[in-house]
Order: C-alpha cells, then structure tokens, then sequence
C-alpha cells in the first residue's frame, strides 16, 4: 500500500470501528438512515475520492478508492458509499460538478428533449434510491464519438421498492424534468454494470477477509470436547480454504483496479474475472464461516449475519459469475484456444 | 491473524522481450507437437530438448555466470517457464535441476559440488532427481529410514526410495538419507546426498501408474557407498534445507498450468465447432477467470523470491488453488465435449485421457492438498 492507501485504511477502519455500531447496524436494517456515520464520511471526504481535485475532490486513483470499496465490506457499512464513489467517477469523468449528499446511479434510456435531458423511462433496481438526495443516470450517447452520456438527476422519485437480503432498499426511480447538468463520458456503454460489479467484488473481497477473521478468532475461543474447536484438522481444512478464496479475490480486484486505472475501456476482461471469482467466493466463503460458528452464528443476535448476507446479496449484483463468465468464455471460444494465452498474459 | 501478502507484480521490459523471443523459438521447434505430447508438458522428457533450452541459456538463468548460470532475475526465469509450460514443451529432464536441485547446490553445496554439477545442468546435459519419499514416508517425511552410517570408506547406504519421478532417466539423485536416530528430534539426524545413480549397488524400477506410463520408479540401495564430499550441507542438518526447497517445489507455474495445453485445445476445438453452447461459454468463463487470477497470484510469488522474501506460504495458497483448477479441466473437457475419449488418436481426445488418468496426482506431488491446508491453517495461527 502506498502511503495515500495506508491513511485512507487508517481513516476507515478508525471511523466505521467507532461509529458503526451494533445498533446502527440494526437501525438501518429497519429503516433509519445512519446521517452521523454519513456525515461522517462526507467529512473525511471519502465520497470525493476519485474526484479530481479541480471539482474538490481528492483526485485519486481506483487502486488507492479500492481501500474504501474494500472497507465497505469489511465493516458492513449501511451506507451507498460505493454508489457515491462510482456516481461521483462517473460525473468527474463527464465534466460535471459533484453535489454534496448520497449519490445513486444506474444504466438509463436518456432523451434530448428542448430543457435538456430526461429520462426516457423509469430506472429500475436502482440501490439507495430512498437515501439518495441524487441520481446519476448513465446512456448510450446518442452521437458517434463512443463513451456515454452521464445526467445528474436531484430529488429522485421513489416508485416500487424493496429490500435486498442484505437490508437495503432497491427502487424504481423516475425524475420530473430535465437533468441539472450532463455531459459525456469516454468510458464503456455498459458502465453501470461493470463498475457495479467492480464496487461489489472489492466490498466481497473486504467481507470474505472479515469473515475468515471473525471465524478464525471464534474456533480458537469455543471449546468443544475439551479444546478450541480450531485444534480439529477437519475446521482447520475448512478455514484455510476460506481463506485461499479470500486471498484469491483480493487479487483479482486488485488487478480489476490497476487495469481501470491503466485504461478503463480495456478493463472489462479483469473486471469480469473479479466478478467471477468474487460472486463464487462469497458463497463459499459464507457457507464455511456459517458452518464454523454452529447454531450461535445462525442467530439475528451473534451479527456474523451482517456479513453474509451481504456477501449472498453481492454476489449476483451487477451480474453473477455465471453472467461474466459467459462473457469470458465467448471472448475465449470467438479469439481461439491459441491466442488464449495471450489475453491471459497481457495483464 | 496473519492475513497472506500478494503484491501486485509488474514484469519488467527485459521479461517481456524474453517472452516474444522464447515463444517464437517453440512456435518452430514445437511445430507439429502433438496435442497428446503437449499434454505431459513438465512429465514430458526430451534430452534434446533439454539441450537445445540449455544452449538457449534457459536453464539456470538466476544463477552466477561462474557456474554456467546468467545472472537473470526470477521475473524473467518466471515468464520462461509459463511459455513453456502453457505451450506443452517437454521440459521435465531439464526441470528438476533447474528448480531444485541447482538452486539447493547454491545456497548449501561446496565449492567443488557447484563446479562439478552446475555448469553441466545449465547445459541441459546433467538430469537429476528427487530422493525425498520412501515406502513408509509420503507425507511424513521427517519418518525417512533410508539409512547412510559413515565408514572408513565413505556413506554406506541401505533401504528404498519410491515415487523418485524420472529416476530411471536422471544421472544423480539429491536423496534425503537418516544419519542419525535422536530420541526426540525427529527433524535432527537428516542428511542430503548427492548420489550419482551408476554407483554400484543402486537397482532403479520403474513403476506403471495407471494411465500406464512409467515415470516414477522404486530406487533400492544396497551397501552403496557414497563419498563424504557428496554430503550436501551439515551432516543431520538436512530438514531445513528440504523445506527450503519444498518452497521452490510449489511456487511455481507448474502448479496451475499443468493441463493448460489441453485447455487451449479445448477452447480451440468449441471455436472451430462454432456451436458452443451458452452453458460451454458459461463453464469456460469460470476457468479463465480462475486462471487469469491464479497467474496474477503466481507472478505475486515469483515478485517476493525476486526481492528476496519468503513467500513459502503464500505459495502453498497457490498450489492449493492451482491443484484444484489443474484437476477441473479435464473433468471440464469431458463434461463439455460429451464424448468419451478415445487413446492412439494423438490429439485432443488422446490428450484429455491423458490428463483425466493423471489428475489425482496434481493434489499429491510436492505435498498432499491436506498437508498444504495444513500449512494453510498454521499461516492463520491455528496450529
Ligand atoms: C506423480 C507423482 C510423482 C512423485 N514424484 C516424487 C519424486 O520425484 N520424489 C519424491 O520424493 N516423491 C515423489 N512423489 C511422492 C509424493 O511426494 C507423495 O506421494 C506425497 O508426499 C504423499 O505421500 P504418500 O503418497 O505416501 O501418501 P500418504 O502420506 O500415505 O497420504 C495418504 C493420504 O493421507 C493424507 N494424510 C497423510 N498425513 C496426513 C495428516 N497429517 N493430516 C491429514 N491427512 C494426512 C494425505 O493427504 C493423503 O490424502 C510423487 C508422487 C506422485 C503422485
């Protein structure tokens, strides 16, 4: 980590160890929005991180952003703070200053109308939406010079809602009237999705880390037939395997992050692998830190639960591992087995 | 908790030109090379081969030029090995000096040892083996009985190696022999040798695995007598040296690219096909993007021995998951091509019988998938 990094995981893990409660936890799981971990945040600039500094923001890069989108994970943050970071990106990259307050986005039809842009349509699943004093819609532009078009929306309007299994709302989202400020984006068509999915991989490999924590840290305290249940070569087998799947995802983002970085329109092959491994970690990783904390990991009271449903909700958004991995295989199956190694050696 | 280290790793420009060079060298040398052949990549022996690489100066390529090495980083000896691994050459007569025992010569054998034994490995002239497991000893190594007691002569040696890959083609053996019986001290009384396998007394059997191949072998010693300067390192002091080089025996890309070459005539043939199904599309995905990311973890390793860390458990991470997707993709071939394969074909098919018959050894050699959680698990503090 560089040193930017390091004072960014500092912050983090300082402010969300201290503010973010078991009861702000609960609150916001029946509905309260948490405004003193937000404002929080906001203070620490965090959802400005990779706004450039011209716009006020901290301007810095994706692998520096990805300790917050990694300790979105790591502490179960109930917050659109990786939404925020993305809107933000999105808007920066546009040209278009950054309001203050939660920011939702999601891929949109949009039209030119005389005031400007607007919506052809509704948004759908949009995260946060209730939360979010803004929506930041993402299109293809309709002219030829590629990228795409970015719209900043205020107030948007809440249609249909629900509730992910992690407890957070995903909405239908319409707006009345044009955008506040729009412009284009020389980044990928399918923005939304690919860097939803990067934002979900990094916050998977920050729960799989938590979760083997809390897992390891709770074999070596329960005894079971007279000693630590981590002295039983069969949860100690268990573990180390969470814990290989854990080191594999953190990888793979880091390397989904430096190739965004490096050009965000060659990404998609690295974001891709992310999702993949992410999306299947999450339920393996899940599945073995339940199976190490028995019948008290099972209840609402013990809280490993904040994690894991998190990671089972994560793991399908912005595309599962089946949905990615089709795109690598097609890619793979359409370049031919010979140039294969080619792709994979040119990361 | 220890949480494992992986930093992202940039291949420097000097491992990027070695790569364009060496894979246009094996796109003319391998013209041609069956896809069965490709299949055994680093089982596969070719002492011809093994020259040519040599002459290449692609064998010992981190070692001083005083030994007949060329004072290249691990980077570029990494990117060497992964194009040839993922091209299928047959690179095994070369390979066990080349990643073992030569680096364990360096850092252990004397002055006359590293004269005599590492110019002639460098050249891919000399081929060695590994003498570690016995017919009592597999995963317990330390339980060695082979027994070595100094005579006036020399080292008498008696007892039985078994599982010695390539014993009954390699000129010397690095053995692990018990020197010494100490109550208590399971790891103390252990001794590597450097035993040239035309010593009197040495009777090498080569064992049929089930695919029907012989590359593994039984090696008996009966009253064989081994000069003291072929001792390697202290006497009883030998444990240290072996886990050592156990740390070389699993960072590498051999312990994921095994079974690449078919990988990439299977992805050919579905293309060629041109009806792949979105379910083939789907199941192919998954293993590029396993593979993809197990590489980035693999150069990781390669980054840390560069800088002189030690990644050891960081690389048993890596052969854990590398066995586990080294054995899926035969499994995928068969699931995915819904054929059943056929032996004297030479290509895919033939290939993929190959590798369905060989893949429970990728999770036993170089240490059992239990031994490395095992490894694993001590890394997170639980041991
Ligand atoms: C293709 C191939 C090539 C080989 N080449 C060489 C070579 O060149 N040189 C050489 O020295 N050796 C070689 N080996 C031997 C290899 O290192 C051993 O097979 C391996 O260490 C396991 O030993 P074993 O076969 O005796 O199995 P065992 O040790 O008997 O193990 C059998 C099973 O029990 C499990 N087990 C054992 N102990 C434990 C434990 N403490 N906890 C949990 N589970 C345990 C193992 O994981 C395994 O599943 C080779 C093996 C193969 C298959």
């Amino acid at each position: 980590m560089n040193e930017l990094q390091t004072m960014l995981a500092d912050t983090a893990n300082r402010l969300f160890t201290d503010k973010l409660t078991k009861q702000v936890r609960i609150a916001a799981e029946e509905g309260e929005w948490p405004q003193d971990l937000w404002n929080a945040v906001e203070e620490n600039g965090f959802p400005r991180v990779l706004v450039s500094e011209a716009r006020g923001g901290a301007g810095a890069q994706w692998p520096d952003a990805l300790v917050l989108l990694k300790a979105c994970g790591t502490h179960a943050v109930p917050l659109p703070l990786a939404e925020t970071i993305l809107a933000n990106w999105f808007l920066d990259q546009a040209g278009v200053d950054v309001p203050d307050g939660p920011i939702t986005f999601a891929s949109a039809q949009l039209t030119s109308g005389p005031d400007g842009m607007a919506l052809a349509g509704p948004m759908q699943d949009v995260p946060f939406a209730a939360n979010c004093t803004h929506v930041v819609a993402l299109s293809p532009s309709d002219g030829t010079d590629g990228g795409i078009q970015v719209a900043l929306f205020a107030s948007p309007q809440v249609g249909q809602a629900n509730s992910t299994i992690a407890r957070e709302s995903v909405a239908q989202v319409s707006v009345s009237g044009a955008a506040i400020a729009s412009g284009l984006a020389s980044l990928p068509l399918n923005s939304a999705m690919l860097f939803g999915a990067l934002a979900r991989s990094a916050a998977i490999a920050g729960a799989l880390q938590s979760v083997l924590l809390q897992a390891v840290q709770y074999a070596g305290e329960r005894v079971q037939f007279g000693r630590p249940i981590s002295k039983f070569q069969a949860v100690q087998h268990q573990l180390a395997e969470l814990a290989t799947h854990a080191a594999s995802v953190g990888v793979a983002v880091d390397a989904a992050a430096r190739a965004v970085l490096a050009d965000p329109n060659a990404a998609e092959f690295d974001i891709a692998a992310a999702k993949v491994r992410a999306s299947d970690a999450a339920q393996i990783g899940a599945s073995i830190a339940h199976q190490t904390h028995g019948a008290i990991g099972f209840t609402y009271e013990h809280g490993l639960h904040f994690w894991t449903r998190r990671l089972w909700s994560w793991g399908p958004e912005y595309g599962g591992a089946a949905h990615w991995a089709q795109l690598l295989g097609k890619n793979a199956i359409e370049g031919g087995g010979h140039s294969l190694w080619a792709t994979v050696t040119a990361r | 908790m220890q949480t494992f280290r992986f930093d992202p790793c940039d291949l420097p420009d000097s491992a990027l030109a070695l790569r364009d060079e060496i894979r246009a060298f094996l796109a003319t040398e391998l013209d041609g090379f069956p896809a069965r052949k490709r299949a055994e990549t680093w089982m596969g022996w070719d002492a011809e081969f093994s020259r040519k690489i040599g002459q290449k100066g692609w064998i010992g390529m981190t070692w001083p030029k005083q030994y007949g090495g060329h004072e290249r980083s691990a980077l570029d000896r990494y990117v060497m090995l992964e194009e040839m691994l993922s091209a299928g050459a047959p690179v095994a007569a070369h390979w066990i000096g080349d990643r073992q025992s030569g680096p364990l010569l360096l850092n252990y054998g004397t002055e006359e040892q590293r004269q005599k034994y590492l110019p002639k490995i460098a050249s891919g002239e000399s081929f060695f083996c590994i003498g570690m497991s016995e017919p009592d000893s597999g995963s317990d190594l330390a339980s060695v009985r082979t027994k070595a007691e100094l005579t006036d002569e020399g080292w008498r040696v008696n007892g039985t190696k078994l599982w010695t890959s390539g014993a009954h083609r390699a000129h010397v053996m690095i053995a692990l022999f018990r020197t010494a019986t100490e109550e208590g001290n399971r790891h103390g009384g252990l001794t590597q040798f450097l035993v040239d396998l035309d010593t009197p007394g040495i009777t090498i059997r080569p064992i049929k695995d089930l695919s029907g191949n012989a590359h593994f072998n039984e090696v008996i010693f009966e009253d064989v007598l081994v000069p003291d300067s072929q001792r390697v390192g202290e006497t009883h002091g030998a444990w240290k040296q072996v886990t050592a080089e156990l740390a070389y025996e699993r960072s590498g890309p051999e312990r994921y690219l095994s079974c690449y070459p078919l990988m990439a005539e299977l992805v050919q043939e579905l293309g060629d096909k041109g009806t792949a199904s979105e379910r083939d599309e789907i199941e192919i995905g998954r293993v590029v993007a396993e593979l993809s990311t197990l590489r980035q973890m693999s150069v990781s390793v390669a980054g840390m021995l560069e800088a002189g860390q030690n990644p050891a458990l960081e690389a048993s991470v890596v052969k854990d998951l590398g066995a586990v997707l080294e054995q899926r993709m035969p499994g995928l071939a068969t699931d995915l091509l819904e054929r059943p394969f056929h032996l004297g074909t030479g290509g895919l098919d033939e290939a993929a019988a190959y590798l369905v018959q060989n893949a429970p050894s990728f999770s036993l050699r170089g240490g059992t998938r239990e031994i490395l959680r095992g490894i694993i698990a001590r890394g997170l503090g639980l041991r």
